[in-house]
């Protein structure tokens, strides 16, 4: 446990002298600050905010995470000849990664929505969900960006595969679920919808903050068949779940894949 | 002690160590060497349990390495490429070692000002030269008086006089009753340091035993003339 503090404290301290999070956090910044400069409306930014940070957080998270592990490689080796626990090792730096990048995301775009919170004085769920929303695609997106940097010791197939990963959960799943939609219209497909959509981390962050709006017509397909089939309650339990899943998952893969690694 | 039995360890395609055995008794120096890609780095990462063994077992001080990591509070080791996180000065990097090993107070910083490493230390690493992120990689295998060192080509990267310091440290810690083990791919950059000589090639162990045994089986003047014969009659 000493061992995991002394980690996460070194490797947030390295994080956060790094050019590019004060980039990223100055990217959020802006981006909110000019978003509110342009309208006091505060569902339009608030959609505005989500759509551009689900396109923008998982990028970052699996670039930069593929990258942190591959120009590290030389450091974790090491750090792995003392006498060090090798999952404790990968707990450190998935921690010292994903921390910073989530509180530098937070800073970045709440303090502009701070300077303005009172338009925002009905949305505060929302704001919450917003949030909590982006959080989760940081941590979702680095465990998988260190499962695909512990499974390819290639540099340029690891990073390959993780902007890959970011299309496709990005752009082309939507279309697949379309089509899938449009193939299957005729029969009852409300199930296989929110089955779909929980497959997709992008889609889960994305109706969590939309099953808080009260604008129903913002909710597209997945979101109405989530409120009307599980109600709103059940709804945002069962994607908060899920999202929880998808930390879990790829973090437990790569976690093992590490372990048992040779460097 | 460090003794590695039928040791082997296979890459996809590629056979980097062809089930040697090995016995590096204590106190004692010994030189790996052998040419670029014949299993040294592979055997040492294999001790540091960096890399996984395909078979074959290898035990310290007479314990068998199970995945346990305690035994690594006896080895200190100087890896090839020294890298450390960009934006830590050497003073942090140092500190986050103590506090992985516990140990904030037997501590061997004699290096430290030998190398001329104290006006680094609030520099940012990456600020530093190869040479002295070189030096600060030896330094942190002195740090913690280690029974067993384990230096990966230690003179590769550096100049001439820390070269020679470090050298000149490799013999005073043999003295103090350490185990020292060194690798390089140049025959004859360390010669002066060894006792016993291993020589791998190609994954196999070539040659086991003290230097003078190898001189005189080989009848030849030095240790470079004698591994290359001995790698000439291999291949005849």
């Amino acid at each position: 446990m000493k061992t995991l503090l002394a980690i996460i404290k070194f490797q947030f301290h390295d994080t956060l002298r790094s050019k590019w999070l004060a980039i990223y956090t100055l990217f959020f910044l802006i981006l909110s600050y000019a978003l509110l400069s342009f309208t006091k409306e505060p569902g339009k930014v608030i959609l505005s905010l989500l759509n551009i940070n689900m396109i923008v957080i998982p990028l970052t998270s699996l670039v930069f995470g593929t990258i942190y592990l591959y120009s590290n490689r030389d450091y974790i080796i090491l750090i792995l000849s003392q006498p060090i626990n090798r999952k404790v090792l990968f707990v450190g730096l998935y921690l010292g990664l994903s921390l910073p990048m989530a509180i530098s995301f937070l800073v970045g775009t709440g303090i502009p929505l701070l300077i303005f919170i009172k338009i925002f004085s009905g949305e505060s769920v929302v704001l919450l969900f917003l949030f909590l929303g982006g959080i989760f695609e940081t941590f979702i997106f680095v465990s998988i960006s260190f499962l695909i940097a512990s499974l390819n010791d290639n540099k340029m197939k690891g990073l390959g595969l993780a902007i890959f990963l970011w299309l496709f959960f990005s752009a082309l799943y939507d279309g697949l679920v379309l089509i899938i939609m449009q193939i299957f219209m005729v029969y009852p497909i409300e199930v296989p919808a929110i089955v779909l959509t929980m497959l997709s981390p992008i889609d889960l962050a994305r109706l969590l903050v939309i099953l808080n709006f009260d604008i129903s017509a913002l909710l597209g397909y997945t979101g109405a068949v989530y409120s009307q089939f599980l109600g709103s309650t059940t709804g945002l339990i069962l994607s908060l779940l899920t999202l929880c899943i998808w930390v879990a998952i790829p973090f437990y893969l790569g976690l093992r894949c590490f372990n048992k690694k040779d460097f | 002690m460090i003794k590695a039995i039928q040791l082997s360890k296979r890459y996809c395609t590629l056979d980097a160590l062809k089930s040697i055995d090995v016995e590096i008794s204590h106190n004692s120096l010994t030189y790996i060497v052998g040419p670029n890609g014949s299993g040294k780095t592979t055997f040492i990462k294999s001790v540091l349990e960096l890399v996984k063994p395909s078979s074959g077992s290898i035990y310290i001080d007479n314990i068998k390495l199970n995945g346990d990591h305690a035994y690594r509070y006896k080895i200190g080791y100087m890896p090839q490429i020294a890298s450390f996180p960009e934006n830590l000065t050497v003073k942090e990097v140092i500190n986050l070692l103590k506090e992985i090993r516990g140990n904030y107070n037997s501590l061997d910083e004699e290096l430290i000002p030998k190398l001329n490493l104290v006006n680094e230390y609030d520099k940012p690493i990456r600020t530093l030269s190869g040479g002295t992120k070189q030096k600060l990689n030896a330094v942190i295998a002195f740090l913690f008086n280690p029974e067993i060192l384990i230096l990966d080509e230690p003179s590769a990267g550096l100049d001439p006089v820390s070269s020679s310091l470090l050298k000149d440290k490799i013999v005073k810690e043999k003295a103090n009753g350490k185990t020292v083990l060194f690798t390089s791919h140049i025959m004859s950059e360390l010669e002066e340091l060894a006792e016993n000589i291993i020589f791998l090639l190609e994954g196999a162990v070539c040659f086991s035993g003290k230097k003078e045994e190898l001189i005189a089986v080989t009848e030849e003047r030095n240790l470079e003339r004698a591994i290359a014969k001995l790698m000439m009659g291999k291949n005849l």
